[in-house]
């Protein structure tokens, strides 16, 4: 069974793991403070990896390997070309602060996140339950780590202890639905279980029994409510480059299984799973939204903000079905919205924990909103940078969360449902009351006096990459139409099989 | 890149150019380089005017490049006889504004003169896009300069006024978003403004398209009830964000009312006529008494303004030529007057630091210059003949008289009250003896103010005494607009 094909479809897996291995021996020899050597050798390897991704990913072909354990198709690479991406621009941002905080005594930090990487990679490309599972926790075992990282340090170990809690009852969730429907159906394979599902000759009370947990594991994953408790302290406890480590790359792969479980697999439950998607969403659009305006620590605000952002994502994923009828370009619009937003949500956050991370120095963390005080005056192109993520989580055009939006309402609204429209008009509204506290951060960095006048400095790598980081968004602003493009393309093209 | 291009990046680009470079210590380059791209940016609209074909309700100068493929959304602009006049006079208020704050902005003087000609650049592409969702990003995006501009350099309350400046409005728009998304699902995917004039809609969806479009632009306008948050904004605002807040900003609601409202839900327009009718008024009046009573000189300018946007709704759901003509004339006057009621202001405040009327007293012993321009542009806000403000409220008594004799009777009416708060307000402020020991102290206008003010006063004058210009440009396009909203579109 084991082909060229096989081969083919895990290549940049393969180089990924190896270079993980290799770089880990590597880095004994490097006694540098700031690990320089392994840093550049883990981007170069990242790099390469990105663009052996976005080269599948271009030429847009499907093909499976190891006997349809995994797929490599037009959007999984997409999501593994950007998760690769976004992890070199998240250690890029995160090497400094790591430094000062003593993180890098080893290079662990390069080598858990690599294998964090790895993790979503077999997630994405996963086309097996057990492979899907397994990479799953390949990338929250590397995260547990990550955030206990800071191992003297009283609130990243709290953290990991509720990470690894939490998370683990998850996964057990999860696999407990998993096991249901393998029960029921007697595959692992997604798409014998898409078959088999679809032949109408199953119990419905079994699915859906197995489907409740499913969703529940997916949910814990992507911290909606009501399993969002462990965004909030994760978010805030561990250190902030870890926190920009799991709240960045991470939710692509999220949002690749949530595909893989419930589109490709479980598409004929559709009824059953978009109610449940429907009530996760109310609750994060609403939670997310009012407990983020009562928060003064940033990293805690952003993380409910995340909660209420991934409230979104769910809006596009429901929308696709529409009364169990499968229609194409219902399907296309959206699933390719909620790509769009997703990865734009990824590009969005990693600039916004770039800007807390370069104000963050040695026994300063930065984390509460009133260190940004008067940011405008110290430094206007990181305040500039920040206005720019903030206003675009908002959803304020001409920025790059607009169009996210407008992708992911337009979806619901051409569903021509009375409650998918009520649905609409709800996430409006509530990124109404989103946008007050988008807004009260500008206020404090720009109306705001100083609390200290140093000036903002940093290194040259993060500088050029913030800088870029920021232009992107508003780039993407005024420009979104080719990005939309890409994402309608790959989930036709993933999808179409 | 056509004109209607330019006259949109040109502001865009220096400001952005602005923000890049600027540093306060080389401020009078910024201050300059801010005039360079306003003049610009007003030259290149000049050849709109003479390229304008009158007798034509048809678009011009129009643009079309495809934007985001996939929603089919176009970067579409171009230019009738009801939009024409709003892009020189963006352009214009722009220029001044960008010398009037020459001294009085002091701090970060890039940023403030970037906001303003990005903001500038921005209105004009509300006023230019044909394409729905095109215009939808250009009316939210302004909010993002304005907030900064309150919040940075408003006065002590500025906080509170930036953000119910911005949530106030962007609930409104929200709700247009959702009706705009619906019109893009009705008319088979497209955002073509043109296309959904002629998309034949259901009462219900009218009436809701209607609404979900009042939501927008009357909070804009702003029309009573929802216009509570323009007061405390334009108190808090500094001058030159006042000046462009009355004299452009609200006219981007009044517009959309021709642009969206009226043709898209012509069934639903004319059904609830009453209802915007009954609003009108009790703006022009109730308002108005409202504003006889404040102690503060912007709130009193402020609540004007929703009186005299009062006139501009009531003209437009009357339905009739003169009506709506009268609504559009009075917003360009109110442009000018507004800005130039502001902008006074503002003259006082920069010497005072008081925006009381009690503060002051016997202005005119101590800044004659000053005071000829005050009066002129208080005689030109209660509508004095020979004015601007005269023309178009004129014009909408005669179309409401024409089209019911007592609404006419009321707005006539409401007019001897403007009359009164102006006049009143400009007795306590600039006549009688030297009120205090500030007054005593005062200079009167500098040339750079002069000419601010007179620029302003040439064209209040202009206007009042020659209104042709502004009537032949808009007749052919007012008159395509009446008949398409007289036909059904029921389905």
């Amino acid at each position: 069974m084991i082909d060229n094909i096989s081969w083919l479809a895990i290549y940049p897996e393969i180089v990924l793991l190896t270079m993980a291995c290799v770089i880990a021996l590597v880095d004994l020899g490097v006694h540098s403070v700031r690990r320089t050597g392994t840093y550049v050798l883990t981007l170069l390897t990242l790099a390469v990896v990105a663009t052996l991704q976005a080269m599948y990913a271009s030429s847009g072909n499907t093909f499976y390997g190891f006997g349809n354990m995994v797929v490599s198709d037009a959007m999984g690479n997409w999501l593994k070309c950007f998760a690769t991406v976004a992890m070199m621009v998240t250690l890029v941002y995160g090497r400094p602060y790591a430094a000062d905080r003593g993180m890098l005594r080893g290079g662990e930090m390069f080598t858990l996140a690599m294998f964090s990487l790895l993790g979503m990679f077999i997630m994405i490309s996963g086309n097996n339950f057990l492979v899907i599972y397994l990479g799953l926790e390949l990338l929250t075992l590397s995260s547990y780590a990550l955030v206990a990282l800071r191992r003297d340090n009283a609130t990243a170990t709290e953290a990991a202890m509720k990470y690894f809690v939490l998370g683990a009852m998850a996964s057990g969730f999860l696999l407990y639905g998993l096991s249901m429907i393998y029960g029921a159906t007697g595959s692992l394979d997604i798409g014998q279980v898409f078959k088999a599902i679809n032949a109408g000759q199953i119990k419905h009370q079994v699915l859906v029994f197995g489907l409740v947990f499913v969703v529940a594991g997916l949910a814990f994953k992507l911290g909606v409510v009501p399993f969002h408790m462990w965004i909030p302290d994760v978010y805030q406890g561990a250190p902030t480059s870890v926190t920009l480590l799991i709240g960045g790359a991470p939710k692509l792969a999220a949002f690749a299984i949530a595909i893989r479980l419930l589109v490709d697999g479980l598409l004929p439950l559709a009824i059953d799973w978009q109610q449940m998607l429907a009530v996760l969403a109310i609750g994060s659009l609403l939670v997310g939204n009012l407990a983020a305006i009562m928060q003064t620590n940033l990293k805690r605000m952003l993380a409910y903000s995340t909660i209420s952002q991934m409230g979104f994502v769910l809006l596009g994923l429901m929308s696709g079905v529409v009364n169990g009828n499968v229609d194409a370009t219902a399907v296309e619009n959206a699933y390719s919205a909620s790509m769009f937003y997703v990865v734009t949500y990824v590009l969005t956050t990693l600039a916004a924990f770039g800007v807390i991370l370069l104000l963050a120095r040695e026994g300063f963390e930065s984390e509460e909103i009133s260190d940004f005080a008067g940011l405008n005056q110290r430094s206007p192109l990181y305040a500039g940078v920040m206005a720019v993520c903030l206003f675009s989580m908002a959803g304020i055009p001409p920025l790059v969360g607009f169009y996210a939006k407008l992708a992911v309402l337009q979806a619901l609204v051409a569903s021509g449902q009375g409650l998918y429209i009520a649905l609409a008009v709800f996430a409006v509204i509530m990124s109404l009351i989103g946008a007050f506290y988008y807004l009260r951060v500008v206020k404090v960095m720009y109306f705001d006096a100083p609390l200290t006048a140093s000036n903002v400095s940093a290194p040259a790598d993060v500088r050029v990459v913030l800088t870029l980081n920021g232009a992107l968004l508003l780039v993407l602003g005024l420009l979104p139409g080719g990005l939309m493009a890409l994402c309608a393309d790959a989930v036709v093209r993933a999808l179409g099989t | 890149m056509g004109l209607l291009s330019l006259a949109i990046w040109v502001p865009i680009a220096f400001g952005v150019l602005l923000l890049a470079v600027g540093r306060d210590e080389h401020a009078p380059v910024v201050r300059w380089l801010a005039l360079l791209g306003a003049l610009i940016g007003f030259l290149v609209t000049l050849p709109l005017y003479s390229g304008f074909e009158l007798g034509t309700a048809a678009m011009q100068f129009v643009e079309k490049a495809s934007w985001i493929e996939r929603f089919n959304v176009n970067y579409h602009l171009g230019v009738d006889g009801i939009s024409f006049w709003f892009v020189p006079l963006t352009a214009f208020i722009t220029v001044i504004v960008v010398i009037a704050s020459w001294e009085s902005i002091t701090e970060r003087v890039n940023q403030y003169m970037g906001a303003f000609l990005i903001l500038s650049g921005l209105m004009i592409g509300v006023f230019t896009a044909l394409d729905g969702m095109l215009f939808y990003v250009f009316f939210e995006a302004t909010l993002i300069p304005m907030y900064l501009i309150i919040g940075i350099w408003g006065g002590p309350n500025k906080i509170y006024a930036a953000f119910k400046f911005f949530l106030y409005t962007l609930l409104g728009s929200l709700l247009m978003l959702i009706a705009l998304i619906y019109l893009y699902n009705q008319s088979g995917g497209s955002f073509d403004i043109a296309a959904w004039h002629q998309l034949p809609l259901s009462r219900t969806a009218q009436t809701l398209l209607f609404f979900a479009f009042f939501a927008a632009f009357a909070v804009k306008v702003p029309m009573w009830p929802v216009h509570t948050w323009l007061p405390d904004v334009h108190v808090e605002a500094p001058t030159g964000g006042s000046a462009v807040l009355a004299a452009i900003m609200l006219k981007l609601g009044a517009y959309g009312f021709l642009r969206f409202s009226m043709p898209i839900a012509p069934d639903a327009a004319r059904e609830w006529a009453w209802l915007m009718i009954a609003l009108s008024l009790i703006a022009v009046i109730y308002v108005g008494l409202v504003a006889m009573v404040q102690k503060d000189m912007k709130k009193l300018v402020a609540y004007s303004s929703v009186a005299h946007m009062g006139f501009v709704t009531l003209g437009f759901f009357i339905f009739n030529d003169l009506g709506v003509s009268g609504g559009l004339v009075q917003m360009i006057a109110h442009g000018f007057v507004s800005g130039a009621m502001f902008l006074s202001i503002g003259v006082l405040y920069d010497r005072v630091h008081s925006r009381e009327i009690a503060a002051y007293g016997g202005v005119v012993n101590t800044m004659p210059n000053f005071t000829a321009f005050a009066l002129l542009f208080a005689m030109a806000n209660c509508g004095l003949p020979g004015t601007a403000g005269f023309v178009g409220e004129w014009m909408v008594i005669l179309g409401a008289v024409k089209a019911n004799f007592w609404i006419g009777l009321a707005a006539a009416t409401a007019l001897i009250f403007g009359a009164a708060y102006t006049l009143w307000m400009f007795k306590r402020v600039y006549l009688g003896p030297v009120g205090n020991d500030h007054v005593k102290a005062l200079t009167d206008i500098g040339s750079r103010e002069f000419l601010v003010l007179a620029l302003l006063a040439i064209a209040v004058l202009a206007m009042g005494l020659y209104p042709r210009p502004f009537t032949d440009v808009m007749d052919t396009s007012v008159a395509e607009l009446l008949k398409h909203v007289a036909l059904s579109k029921l389905n």
